[in-house]
């Protein structure tokens, strides 16, 4: 976290390994995408992958809110709902309106922007830059709605902040699912047919390469990366200053609403693009799954990983997503290596997963990271020092910190 | 005193909170490079005097005016015109446009300390500093973000360096704020106040808490830190021997109300004072 205290020397080399990390990992989530025969491991770890990168950046977004401005709000729901709906919107097809919209008439919108692209740079690089617009475009009108929020709630302090965001966050939803809005959101129904992660391609003469696991760690990483770079900054700085005694922050001449809604409105433009890569994910949508169930799980993320950690945040989104979806569900099947448990049955992975939880709140109360930050410089730090505990597990989950 | 140039002036100054008036009818003259002292009871209002005049609280009635330049000027409006106990409660027009936050009024140049230190506890000696400056810096949110201010940040950096150099804070610079002697923190807190670049700064019991000997060197210390950086100091204080040592005028108030003014040998054999301090027996 404090860069100070890291030597220039350090900085450097951790930089370096940091990009040969980050280099190898795209590498291999290439391979994985054209290369590897799908198999049963490949089935379950790509989904993994992805949700987890995309969780990665949902939940910074929530943290750099909760964990670095001090702002206890629960209104992640809402703004991942509003980014996913503006995505699926501008990027359905237009052939496929009738089908999407068919109680609504086709709906109001006629046209797709990654289609529009695509007719005049070819399909694949339209569906590549017309899905990183509509991403834009989430995000941006999130970051709208939050700005419009933030004036009345931003003025409330701690629990009161926490139950208006929650209030707003079931409101948009509610409107979402309003039949007078049908012919943009398409009332209850599904939103579906929009470009997902499948549709991105690229091509190099005829030969086509899938960029369907690398895209969202593309976006997410960027977006990451410009979360991190406002939070070590003038502004990050400020914002902790919020955090930590607001009396002494307005004293030192730091306009509290202001701050307040510069973190609220970015967090929520990165809650929409989390939202538009959600919808990317799921390839269908619906505004009744975005319920406040979502934005628990998105604070329990947060808690796990540590407040005001962001490689807490990525480390625990994935293993969260991996024990959720996939290591976890052996609990669920019945048996285990051929033997049959009768306590393991639909349901109980939940029982599991919550006496995890609780663990982990209990004996790890400030969460795996606590507010310090995994980085390379502090992790040659450590090996210069002989220090061995846990070396190879540091070393493996530093791959997926600076996703 | 009134042919100097006044930094701070506060004028029929009254805070009602309900029925209980906190500061009544204040009027403070705060002249150019002076140590002004506001002394007073436990209770006295000394506190709530200060908060009138950082927009923490907005004073019932009165002008406080600072360089010249009206920053708060209030009468009583609403229910409090009916329960208005003080004086003057027609002679100032309240101002709106002034509407001072706390915020504003540091930009202005009034820098303050706080009674019971108020540190940012997760950051470091350096960030503490560093985080008063944002004040002042002219990087918007994206420029900070893409680093295209990266010269800006040098330069507050820097000076930041200089400003804990000179305060004999630099070799603590990378330890947490909170894990200071406690009389390092209170010269940290003055440090943080400097980065902001003040004209007045407002210290509230800067000695509180602290042994004769720290209390000795505070008082060097902000004798030597006024002359330094130009400054104008305001301070409320518990301890006689400090403010009897560096103040050049002081007020002394009870029950919200002045009841004595001048310079500290005056207030030394003040009547009323000792009185007030000490307590009078009714039987007598």
């Amino acid at each position: 976290m404090n860069e100070t205290l890291y030597t220039s020397s350090e900085k450097k080399t951790g930089n370096v390994i940091a990009i040969c990390v980050i280099a190898l990992l795209y590498v291999f989530l290439f391979v994985l995408d054209n290369f590897l025969p799908s198999n049963s491991f490949t089935l379950m770890l790509i989904p993994v992958l992805k949700k987890g990168a995309i969780y990665s950046l949902i939940c910074v977004s929530m943290n750099l809110l909760n964990g670095f401005t001090g702002l206890f709000s629960l209104g992640q729901a809402g703004f991942l709902l509003i980014g996913a709906y503006s995505y699926a919107i501008f990027a359905i097809p237009a052939d496929q309106h009738s089908a999407v919209y068919q109680y609504f008439d086709g709906g109001l919108i006629q046209f797709s922007i990654p289609e529009a692209l695509g007719s005049v740079l070819g399909t694949n690089l339209g569906n590549f830059l017309g899905a990183i617009i509509c991403i834009i475009i989430a995000g941006l009108i999130a970051a709208a709605f939050a700005a419009l929020i933030g004036i009345p709630v931003l003025r409330l302090k701690s629990d009161y902040l926490a139950i208006a965001t929650l209030g707003f966050a079931e409101i948009i939803r509610a409107i979402c699912q309003w039949s007078g809005l049908g012919t943009i959101t398409n009332g209850s129904n599904l939103l579906r047919k929009y470009t997902s992660f499948s549709d991105i391609k690229i091509s190099f003469g005829d030969t086509v390469f899938k960029l369907s696991t690398i895209f969202p760690f593309l976006i997410a990483m960027v977006s990451i990366l410009l979360i991190v770079l406002l939070i070590n900054s003038s502004y990050g700085r400020a914002f902790k200053a919020i955090r930590d005694d607001e009396v002494a922050a307005e004293a030192m001449g730091i306009n509290l609403f202001k701050h307040k809604m510069l973190s609220f409105v970015i967090s929520s433009f990165f809650a929409g693009v989390g939202g538009a890569l959600l919808a990317m994910y799921q390839t269908t949508i619906q505004a009744s799954a975005f319920k406040t169930a979502m934005t628990y799980e998105i604070l329990l993320i947060v808690v796990i990983g540590g407040i005001g950690s962001v490689t807490g945040s990525c480390i625990a989104s994935f293993l969260y997503i991996a024990c959720n979806e996939w290591w976890l569900r052996f609990l669920d099947s019945g048996s285990v290596f051929g033997l049959s448990v009768p306590f393991f049955r639909d349901g109980f992975r939940k029982v599991v997963f919550s006496v995890i939880i609780m663990v982990v709140v209990l004996f790890f109360s400030r969460g795996i990271m606590g507010d310090k930050e995994l980085s390379f410089a502090g992790l040659i730090r450590r090996l210069k020092r002989k220090k061995k505990p846990a070396q190879a597990a540091e070393v493996s989950e530093g791959g997926d910190g600076n996703e | 005193m009134s042919e100097e140039k006044m930094v701070l002036r506060v004028e029929n100054v009254t805070m009602q909170f309900g029925g209980v008036v906190a500061v009544n009818d204040l009027s403070i003259d705060v002249p150019e490079g002076k140590i002004i002292a506001l002394i007073g009871p436990n209770g006295a209002g000394k506190t709530t005097a200060f908060n009138c005049i950082t927009g923490v609280y907005e004073p019932t009635n009165g002008l406080v005016e600072f360089m010249g330049q009206p920053m708060v000027r209030n009468h009583p409006t609403g229910k409090m015109k009916k329960q208005y106990l003080g004086q003057d409660g027609e002679k100032y027009i309240h101002d709106p446009v002034l509407n001072p936050s706390p915020d504003k009024i540091t930009h202005l140049g009034i820098a303050r300390t706080f009674q019971n230190i108020r540190l940012w506890k997760s950051m470091t000696v350096f960030d503490n500093v560093l985080t008063a400056k944002h004040m002042r810096a002219k990087q918007n949110v994206f420029s900070a973000t893409f680093r295209t201010s990266a010269k800006e940040e040098r330069r507050m950096r820097q000076e930041t360096a200089d400003l804990l150099a000179e305060q004999n804070l630099l070799q603590y610079q990378n330890e947490l704020a909170t894990s200071l002697p406690y009389g390092l923190q209170r010269r940290l807190e003055i440090a943080r106040a400097l980065a902001t670049d003040p004209k007045l700064l407002l210290l509230d019991e800067p000695a509180a808490g602290m042994n004769p000997q720290e209390t000795q060197e505070l008082a060097d210390f902000i004798v030597e830190t006024r002359e330094k950086y130009n400054l104008t100091v305001f301070l409320i204080e518990h301890h006689m021997d400090l403010v009897m040592r560096i103040s050049d005028y002081i007020y002394v108030i009870d029950f919200g109300s002045e009841i004595a003014q001048g310079v500290p040998r005056e207030i030394q054999s003040n009547q009323r004072v000792i009185d007030a301090y000490l307590g009078v027996s009714e039987d007598e």
